[in-house]
């Protein structure tokens, strides 16, 4: 098609991460190719960003069953100090969370925050279940932000604190309502994990390191696994027919109704965690101790001082809004922009989400979203636009 | 039937002085999913290289441009309604507009088949 799509008419994943230089593959990039994957570049690697199938049928595939996701491309890495409070005091100077009274084998979201009190990155953070491994914190982020969060995580460190980055492990996700059937079957402790623990087990006899999350909204697992073990791996879980592989095009429309932010869209270095209603990063404590970079400003905006608000939009008609789309109020006024825009298989409807000014973020709330020079009637939505279905243990 | 193409993956099927213009099936292919589909008005003058309809997949807007100088002469509504349609038929129940012809000879620009495959198999 013509214009700045052309032929790789793949938007985001297509242009916004044309790399300098060959792209990297993953581990499971060969298999990609032969299940006759579109390959894009994406934070310098060739992803899939869908199969045959479609990037709809692999969307609601993982919403009535299980999809298999690489996300090998994202970083992994460990936090390696003397003691577990050691080391989670020396992370606690770069993110709000309360990262001292993580439990072994929990795992908590957070970010990592400059001075101004920006998200510099969203990262998960597991603390290690074995006590031979206290003073380990497993760190998950984004593959855009890899160089950059190192270096800001490196610079901040105490003398007997460490980095190490892990270059040698894929990184698979299984999501949806069938992932726990399905992978009890080859790792049965994986049953017996709650939403947002983690644990190493074998699947197989393979040995990998499975939390229980994911961004899909689905209940699902994330597996961490030596590259050379991942292939077999994955063609265990391929060779259930409840199981089918899901690429990147899937995966942002499955987060963008689970309401989930896409750092670098819907978070950025200039947004806040308040500004971007993941206040829940921010624990009683660290509130209280006010010792995280950017405090002053994040704590103001906690207290109710905020100007702007990440939140839901639902679309009256058919035409998606994209990112960068302007956001007016009913006298024309611009009072917000789109930072995730498109449509949402499972409501078979356009939906974004985006910044709004304060006094025009609540629900219900009628706007105006300007596509290709006309508005599109909008109102704010409650978030997530799909219910999350994440796996919470009976209480025992 | 005397079908020419664009570089740009569409399509053209003169018949008299009126056209049909779609999208082919590797535009639909590359595309994705199409969840969106906006036509221009019944009437409307359109000049080679302007916007004639927009289409959107899940994760993408992109603009057909009109091949030709012509009117709006008919839209296919049935694929406002029904966008997956365009996955399904490019190149048949699929078409987007049909334009009278002001100026046939600029069809001579255009590929024909063997010269369109040419271009897609060299992308």
């Amino acid at each position: 098609m013509p214009g700045p799509c052309h032929v790789s008419c793949l938007g985001a994943f297509a242009m916004s991460d044309a790399a300098d230089g060959p792209l990297l593959d993953t581990p499971l990039s060969d298999l990609h190719r032969e299940l006759g994957a579109r390959m894009v570049p994406f934070a310098g690697y060739a992803m899939p960003v869908q199969y045959p199938a479609g990037i709809i049928a692999e969307h609601n595939w993982t919403r009535e069953s299980a999809g298999l996701f690489d996300v090998s491309h994202m970083g992994q890495a460990f936090l390696v100090g003397p003691d577990h409070e050691t080391t989670a005091r020396a992370l606690e100077r770069m993110v709000p969370s309360d990262i001292v009274g993580l439990k072994p084998g929990r795992q908590r979201y957070s970010v990592l925050l400059n001075e101004a009190g920006g998200i510099i990155d969203d990262l998960m953070v597991t603390r290690s279940i074995s006590p031979d491994d206290d003073g380990r914190l497993f760190l998950v982020v984004n593959a855009s932000r890899k160089a950059v969060d190192y270096d800001v995580i490196r610079a901040g460190l105490p003398a007997d604190v460490r980095l190490d980055p892990v270059e040698d492990r894929a990184l698979v996700a299984l999501q949806g309502p069938k992932a726990a059937e399905v992978m009890a079957l080859h790792a049965p402790a994986a049953a017996d994990l709650d939403f947002m623990t983690a644990a190493s087990m074998e699947f197989d006899g393979i040995d990998c390191h499975v939390s229980r999350s994911g961004y899909s909204g689905e209940d699902g697992y994330e597996i961490s696994v030596k590259a050379g073990a991942a292939e077999a791996l994955v063609k265990a879980l391929l060779a259930d027919e409840r199981v089918k592989p899901v690429g990147l095009g899937a995966r942002d429309s499955l987060r963008l109704e689970a309401g989930l932010c896409l750092y670098g869209h819907d978070i950025d270095e200039t947004t806040s965690p308040v500004e971007g209603a993941i206040a829940f990063v921010l624990q009683k404590r660290r509130r209280e101790a006010a010792d995280f970079p950017g405090a002053a400003r994040i704590l103001s905006e906690f207290g109710g001082n905020v100007s702007r608000l990440r939140v839901g939009l639902k679309l009256e008609g058919r035409a998606p809004a994209r990112e960068g789309a302007e956001i007016r109020n009913e006298s024309g006024e611009t009072v917000g922009v789109v930072t995730s825009g498109g449509f949402a298989p499972t409501l078979g409807a356009p939906i974004a989400m985006g910044y709004m000014a304060k006094d025009f973020a609540t629900p219900g709330t009628k706007l105006e979203i300007v596509v290709r020079g006309k508005g599109l009637a909008a109102t704010v939505a409650e978030l997530p636009f799909v219910q999350q279905r994440y796996y919470r243990k009976p209480k025992s | 039937m005397n079908i020419r193409y664009t570089e740009d993956h569409e399509w053209i099927s003169v018949d008299g002085d009126v056209a049909t213009i779609g999208i082919t099936d590797y535009a639909q292919s590359q595309l994705g999913d199409v969840v969106f589909v906006e036509l221009p008005d019944v009437g409307k003058k359109l000049a080679k290289g302007d916007e004639a309809a927009v289409v959107e997949s899940v994760k993408a807007a992109s603009e057909v441009y009109a091949p030709v100088d012509g009117e709006v002469v008919e839209v296919n509504g049935a694929i406002v309604d029904e966008p997956a349609k365009v996955n399904e038929d490019p190149t048949g129940a699929a078409w987007f507009v049909k334009v009278k012809l002001s100026n046939a000879s600029q069809l001579d620009d255009l590929m024909d088949e063997t010269a369109y495959k040419a271009h897609v198999d060299a992308l």
